[in-house]
């Protein structure tokens, strides 16, 4: 742990890559994300995210949470814990997963990377070392959490892959997606994953805190021919929500932080039923699934495509009645798809294609407050979704 | 998912544990038709309820010891009296030794000692309500708890009117001490009727809940003749007549789960058998954490398993005596009753603070019975056997129980001297069950009196676990009948009796 024992003294800390970041950080503005201060924006939140998009941008991601699970029993542990049939998941591979209470409620979504054999590190937006170790009852497995002993980088954009190219790591435009290698970096080991909340070509970067900095300077030596710009949480944000990437906290509520019983939500309701795997054997909530399957769902998370340019900011959703239906829970006006667009959490039956939907929208202009009903419509797969971030090998120009 | 849990009427049963309730449950699911077969890890059917040799020539019931809450429904239907059981007395008195004059009551009656006409009509009282109390108590014994459980509670409650209503309302989760404190004089009144509320369980009179738990004591009690193995020989009796199948020396080692329903069990010789409905009486830890594995559970429900109050405080105390032995006050005739050392208040509550800190009683009390008096076939002419509830115990003794064990046995000893100068001198033979014995005897984890604290938290619907108190469990198939579940320990036969239901009902969790 690099966290001191005299954590009464200072409760929140500056990431390994702190020197770097506050030195690029010209706006000086800063955000808390969990034990760490992390940059909202660095220069521009708009020429962030158009670097993003354009060139391609560093986001410092030491503060994810991060878990290590070993163990001969890991593999099995894994399995019980979460939706998805990990035993598919083969060594080197990251796979995008969700967790559930015994109702089949939605703990938390994160990645988990199948490392090598009986190891996994599993990435969460919440702390869950409490979750994992009482779920390890019966399991012979160690967990830890990690968070603290890697440093992580989000390297993401249309020339992300060249800039990991100059840095000389050899044959990573062919470093499938999702895929994990590993490359020697200064005496130490360097991790890439093609991997990333962008919706965009990109890779993360897991290396030593003690390598965070030289890591830095190194991308942005190499990276400046091609555009590579620092890139704070807001502009992470838009480009989530145009991959249409949901967030916990935001998009829905984790399980274990709900009071009231209609808050939280099933990977059914949240259109994950993909993720949920029925054949793989016992895993925490899988009955209470099947009978939400047999039963029918309470709520379905819509991707909105929304009539106008004004965000449609938390607002409510009608159907053709007027009647209150469900609620934004992300929106934004998207660049890169050129629409106004939201996720929307509403009310079974509601939320197919071709739904006759209404949002309420709240603008204000020189603090006169209007309100109108915008028409929305539901759209299916990603609001942006670049062919770049499938292709094979990776562009590295 | 809505698959029963029945199974069809031709499939097999499994009944895991041959415990008084795996037979009565065996014997229900038999008499209606099902083909059942139990599997006893023991060499003799039983669990807690069984008759033993413990020294040469001398048996005794080496768990439970004494009869006082079996449902009289159970005991009608399977038709005891004539499958064997009778008894060797029955309505025993409970004899208060003292330094001084013994006090002997039976039930509201005082037969002797030194009491004031004022406690003596407040304890006709006071019995009085508590058997209505229990009563209502009794007939939620006997129901599959559901949603719909605590309203007939409630029900059950209004009806005992309006005064009796509200006094339960107040002291329903009293400690005794406060309930004793406030109504009776005499301190020696005070420490029997405290009794009532810790045997068993890991409580002091002044602990919450103490007046719910001594609820379960409102009965007459007996001793079986040829002790409390012959309880459950008539049940085993009784279960065989209705084409149960029993075999003993057969510990299971696992439970075989396919497609998230019952498909067996695996013996530990390795042999397999086949049964989709598979009802456990082994305490719920035992069940869901060893037999069947925390992997086939979801995980809050594992843990919430895990999190099941189990750790025993009772120890069983077997002496073999050359001779009749002689208590301080008590009579020849009276030997035989249900001998008691709690003199006082402060003393029980006394004795169990060291429990709190993983240290046992350095003066302990006792319930104790000498069977032999009544029953002469359990002792060679002319000697006795004395069997003892010894509190309190805890499982977990910081010391460990194996330096424990001689030195516990000796403060009971002088606990007994106290009362009993001479006993220690007609000792031939002496064995102190711990919880851990217990355990280790019974496959009852933590050695637990009721495999599991029975509290207002770990009662009806919330007993052993939600989720498992409807006698069905999350395994398709998979059902409990043991002390862990409704209605709790004793013996009883209650949860035998409703878990045979809930399989013919297929009811789930
Ligand atoms: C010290 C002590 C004194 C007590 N005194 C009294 C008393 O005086 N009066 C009274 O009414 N109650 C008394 N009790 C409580 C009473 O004995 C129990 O509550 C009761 O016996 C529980 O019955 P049961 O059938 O539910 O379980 P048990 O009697 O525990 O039976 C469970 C059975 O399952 C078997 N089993 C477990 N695992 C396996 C396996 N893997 N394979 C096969 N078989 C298995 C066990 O061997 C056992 O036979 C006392 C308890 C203790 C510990």
């Amino acid at each position: 742990m690099t966290i001191p024992r005299e954590h009464y003294l200072q409760a929140v800390f500056p990431t390994p890559f702190h020197p770097r970041t506050s030195a690029a950080n010209t706006l000086n503005a800063w955000h808390r994300w969990r034990d760490y201060t992390v940059a909202d924006a660095y220069f521009d939140v708009a020429l962030e995210y158009t670097a993003l998009r354009n060139a391609c941008t560093v986001f410092d991601l030491s503060p994810m949470t991060k878990h290590l699970v070993t163990g001969p029993d890991a593999l099995a542990f894994m399995n019980r814990l979460v939706t998805r049939d990990v035993a598919k998941l083969k060594p080197g591979r990251v796979g995008y997963t969700v967790w559930c209470d015994d109702a089949g409620q939605v703990v938390d979504d994160g990645t988990i990377f199948h490392l090598r054999d009986h190891v996994y590190r599993l990435c969460s937006q919440e702390r869950q070392l409490d979750w994992l170790l009482g779920s390890a009852l019966g399991f012979d497995v160690s967990i830890t959490e990690e968070t603290h002993d890697v440093a992580a980088l989000a390297l993401q954009g249309p020339t992300s892959c060249a800039v990991l190219k100059r840095l000389g790591l050899a044959g990573i435009e062919t470093l499938a997606p999702f895929g994990i290698r590993g490359y020697a970096f200064e005496g130490g080991d360097l991790t890439v994953s093609r991997t990333g909340f962008t919706g965009d070509l990109g890779y993360e970067l897991w290396i030593d805190p003690e390598l965070a900095v030289p890591l830095w300077d190194r991308l942005f030596d190499v990276g400046r021919v091609v555009g590579v710009k620092p890139m704070g949480t807001f502009a992470l944000e838009m480009s989530r929500i145009e991959a249409g990437f949901i967030q916990a906290g935001v998009d829905f509520l984790p399980a274990d932080r709900a009071i009231r019983a209609d808050r939280t939500r099933s990977p059914f309701e949240l259109d994950l039923e993909w993720l949920v795997d029925f054949k793989k054997g016992p895993f925490t909530g899988r009955r209470a699934l099947l009978e939400e399957k047999a039963r029918g769902s309470r709520y379905r998370l819509v991707k909105l495509d929304v009539e106008g340019n004004k965000p449609a900011k938390d607002a409510f959703i009608y159907d053709r009645r007027r009647r209150n239906i469900g609620v934004v829970t992300s929106s934004m006006w998207s660049p890169a798809a050129k629409s106004n667009i939201a996720l929307a959490s509403v009310q079974m039956p509601y939320g197919t294609p071709g739904d006759e939907l209404w949002a309420e929208i709240y603008y204000q202009k020189e603090l006169k407050w209007s309100r109108f009903m915008a028409r929305c419509t539901v759209v299916e797969g990603a609001f942006y979704n670049p062919p770049r971030r499938r292709v094979q090998p990776a562009a590295d120009c | 998912m809505t698959e029963t849990a029945t199974g069809s009427a031709n499939s097999r049963v499994v009944i895991v544990g041959g415990g008084h309730n795996g037979l009565v449950c065996a014997a229900y699911l038999a008499r209606a038709g099902r083909k059942v077969l139990v599997l006893e890890a023991a060499d003799q059917v039983g669990g807690a309820a069984v008759t033993r040799e413990f020294a040469p020539g001398f048996r005794v019931s080496s768990g439970a010891h004494l009869l006082h809450v079996l449902d009289p429904v159970v005991a009608r239907d399977l038709g005891l009296a004539s499958h064997g059981l009778s008894f060797a007395r029955s309505g025993l008195d409970t004899v208060a030794l003292a330094d001084g004059e013994p006090l002997v009551l039976n039930g509201a009656e005082v037969r002797s000692g030194t009491v004031s006409a004022a406690d003596r009509a407040t304890l006709a009282e006071y019995v009085a309500r508590q058997r209505r109390y229990a009563a209502v108590l009794a007939r939620q014994h006997g129901r599959i708890p559901a949603p719909w459980s605590l309203a007939k509670f409630a029900f059950d409650i209004r009806r005992l009117g309006r005064a009796d209503m509200r006094e339960l309302l107040r002291v329903g989760t009293m400690p005794l001490y406060d309930l004793l404190e406030d109504r009776f004089e005499s301190a020696q009144l005070k420490g029997a009727l405290a009794l009532d509320g810790v045997l068993g369980a890991k409580l002091g009179p002044r602990s919450g809940q103490t007046f719910f738990t001594s609820l379960q004591r409102a009965g007459a009690y007996a001793l079986p003749r040829g002790g409390m193995g012959t309880v459950t020989g008539a049940l085993a009796v009784a279960a065989r007549a209705a084409g149960a199948e029993i075999r003993v020396s057969s510990p299971v080692a696992k439970l075989a789960v396919a497609g998230d329903r019952m498909a067996g069990v695996v013996l530990a010789s390795g042999e397999e058998i086949a049964a989709d409905i598979v009802v456990s009486n082994a305490d719920p830890k035992t069940t869901f954490l060893e037999l069947l594995g925390a992997q086939h559970l979801d995980a809050e429900f594992a843990r919430r398993v895990l999190h099941f109050r189990t750790l025993g405080c009772a120890a069983k105390l077997h002496l073999a005596l050359d001779g009749v032995p002689e208590f301080r006050g008590v009579p020849a005739a009276r030997l035989g009753e249900r001998l008691i050392v709690a003199p006082d208040l402060g003393y029980v509550e006394a004795a169990f603070n060291p429990a709190k800190y993983h240290e046992f009683s350095p003066a302990p009390v006792l319930e104790i019975t000498i069977p032999s008096v009544h029953d002469a076939g359990l002792a060679p002419a002319g000697k006795h056997v004395l069997s003892a509830v010894v509190q309190y115990a805890p499982y977990d003794l910081a010391e460990g129980w194996d330096t424990g064990r001689a030195r516990f046995l000796a403060a009971t000893l002088d606990a007994l001297a106290r009362f009993a100068p001479t006993l220690r001198r007609q000792i031939l033979n002496a064995e102190l069950l711990t919880p851990v014995d217990l355990e280790r005897e019974f496959r009852i984890t933590g050695g637990h009196w009721h495999h599991g604290e029975l509290a207002l938290d770990q009662f009806m619907m919330l007993r052993p676990v939600p989720g498992a108190a409807q006698y069905a469990t999350p395994v398709g198939g998979l059902f409990l009948c043991g002390a862990g579940a409704h209605p709790g320990g004793g013996v009883m036969g209650s949860a035998g009796r409703n878990a045979a239901r809930a399989v013919l009902t297929g009811s789930r969790a």
